[in-house]
């Protein structure tokens, strides 16, 4: 690893508490943007001569003000401090600040970066390119290339998602106890929305580096605030979460790009690491009895996990977690995953009954068309079937899942050459 | 005589090394790992997880379980043990065990990556 590419990572890792420090002085997130910038130009000249600070985020923070407030006094024709001086001063300037930024200014800080870029007048896309640009440092183009569209209309995009933030304003008070769990919760599911944009539409090949950088970025923002707010068991349920998913990514996808359904997926080329961590903190969080949203799902990934094989599965406990979960968050596609768990433990009959009631409200989803088709073929009756799974085809999201189904469509006729 | 190393690193930057930086990382250690271990000077190691998996007990006459590592300020490093537990619970409760019979301090409960049990020492 050169040197510069360790001070790059150090700058990454350190970018979003910066940030967020950064912007509560200047209340602008271009301000605190182009603060930031400049304490990286400086830190690229400093520390491969003095060695890396031993606090960077705090070093950063410094320079950056100082750099914006030298800059202010340039444009204002005054005299500006020698950069040199006031960078040898930063040792104790910087412990200093290290020790304050310990408290809870620093929590608020990072929720409020966050926060920020959840803005109810944007929409979610909007607000994960915003996230994704503005907390994680990622480039324009590789912000682009993972939503699949141009580099200049991803600038426009969020160029315009920062004017509309300017134009409304921000709430740069210290949150209240209720503010903080709101914000908390809204900024949980922006970091869930990133790690799905990521999750649900890879493919293979390079789009798939750029969209595995979403979910891995989504983990570090997980990481992140659950360090920063260590006893919040729906916290610690979604980093689980999105850990326990993720590992999974390198079986998810066939040489050829297609679909590898979780039963066939090869169990051995699950990250053992990843699965390990979310356990754990599943286990940290279910200490609380304090279920959430986030926590459910996790443990349901988590029984998904656990299982040796797709046969060991548990699907008596995962048609619980479902009930549990449909009851704290009643929604169509709960249900039909329910349905799906029911369909293991007391057969595919039982399961086309509970998915019946949801056709009306999932009349434009995938995978209530691909489930239904399934359960209808497992029983043989393939006319039905087959018009499922064409209805599923017409809704597929990606190749993958279109290819998917016709692998199912072409069983079908291959079964039943008499009918044709 | 036996020693201690302990490692410190930014978590993280750590935690947003890339698949293979990781890979490489440990790659490169263990090449020492292997020459130490052959020469019999390696003991056990181990990898932690990160500290947002990790749960402290705070001994005393009525010890208190609370999320998240123990911050070092007044107490400083003394030394660790490694257990095999079935859950966070039954590891707690080890942890509880000691604190009854060693009651100031804390300890920090904090699940492995990895544990490499090295060469027999002694």
């Amino acid at each position: 690893m050169s040197e510069i590419g360790g001070i790059d990572q150090s700058l990454t890792a350190a970018r979003p508490q910066a940030m967020a420090a950064l912007l509560r002085y200047f209340r602008d997130l271009d301000a605190a943007e182009e603060a930031f910038q400049d304490a990286c130009l400086k830190a690229l000249l400093h520390w491969p001569r003095n060695g890396p600070p031993r606090d960077p985020v705090a070093w950063l923070i410094m320079v950056g003000r100082n750099a914006a407030i030298d800059t202010l006094r340039k444009t204002s024709r005054t005299q500006a401090l020698p950069a040199e001086a006031l960078i040898s001063n930063l040792e104790d300037a910087e412990a200093d600040l290290a020790e304050r930024l310990d408290g809870a200014d620093y929590r608020d800080d990072v929720l409020r970066l966050l926060f920020v870029c959840c803005h109810p007048g944007l929409p979610a896309t909007q607000q994960i390119a915003l996230a994704l640009r503005v907390v994680s440092g990622l480039g324009v183009r590789q912000i682009a290339r993972a939503f699949l569209v141009g580099e200049a209309a991803m600038e426009h995009r969020i160029t315009r998602a920062k004017a509309r933030i300017a134009a409304t304003g921000a709430a740069f008070g210290a949150p209240s106890a209720v503010e903080r769990a709101e914000r908390l919760t809204v900024v949980a599911a922006m970091i869930y929305l990133i790690f799905n944009e990521g999750y649900s539409a890879s493919g293979g090949g390079a789009v798939n580096s750029s969209r595995d950088q979403l979910c891995d970025e989504a983990i570090r923002l997980g990481r992140l605030l659950l360090r920063l707010f260590q006893v919040e068991p729906e916290i610690m349920g979604l980093t689980a979460l999105m850990l326990l998913q993720h590992a999974r990514a390198p079986a998810r996808f066939d040489a050829a790009g297609g679909v590898v359904l979780l039963e066939r997926q090869d169990r051995g080329r699950w990250n053992a690491a990843m699965i390990a961590e979310g356990l754990a903190l599943i286990d940290k969080a279910m200490r609380h009895r304090a279920p959430g949203p986030y926590q459910i799902q996790a443990a349901i990934a988590g029984l998904h996990a656990r299982a040796a094989t797709y046969e060991d599965t548990d699907w008596v406990g995962i048609e619980q977690l479902y009930a549990a979960l449909e009851r704290l968050q009643p929604s169509p596609v709960v249900s039909l995953n329910r349905a799906m768990a029911v369909a293991k433990v007391s057969g595919p009959e039982a399961a086309l009954a509970m998915i019946e009631p949801l056709a009306g409200r999932l009349s434009g989803y995938f995978h209530f068309f691909g489930a239904k088709g399934a359960l209808l073929m497992s029983l043989g009756r393939d006319l039905p079937a087959r018009e499922a799974f064409q209805r599923a085809i017409a809704l597929a999201q990606s190749p993958a899942e279109a290819a998917y189904i016709r692998g199912h469509l072409d069983r079908l006729s291959g079964a039943a050459p008499d009918q044709a | 005589m036996l020693y201690a190393i302990l490692c410190y690193n930014s978590e993280d930057l750590v935690t947003s090394w890339t698949q293979a930086e990781d890979d490489a990382v440990m790659a490169r250690l263990h090449v020492v790992h292997e020459r130490l271990e052959r020469e019999g000077r390696l003991g056990p190691s181990v990898r932690l997880m990160p500290t947002t998996t990790a749960t402290t007990l705070f001994k005393g006459e009525k010890p208190m379980v609370v999320d998240g590592p123990f911050a070092e300020t007044k107490e400083q490093f003394l030394g660790f043990y490694v257990i095999d537990v079935a859950s966070l619970d039954d590891a707690i409760q080890v942890a509880r065990d000691l604190g009854e019979a060693n009651p100031t301090g804390a300890y920090e409960i904090r699940p492995m990556s990895l544990y490499l049990p090295g060469a027999p020492l002694g």
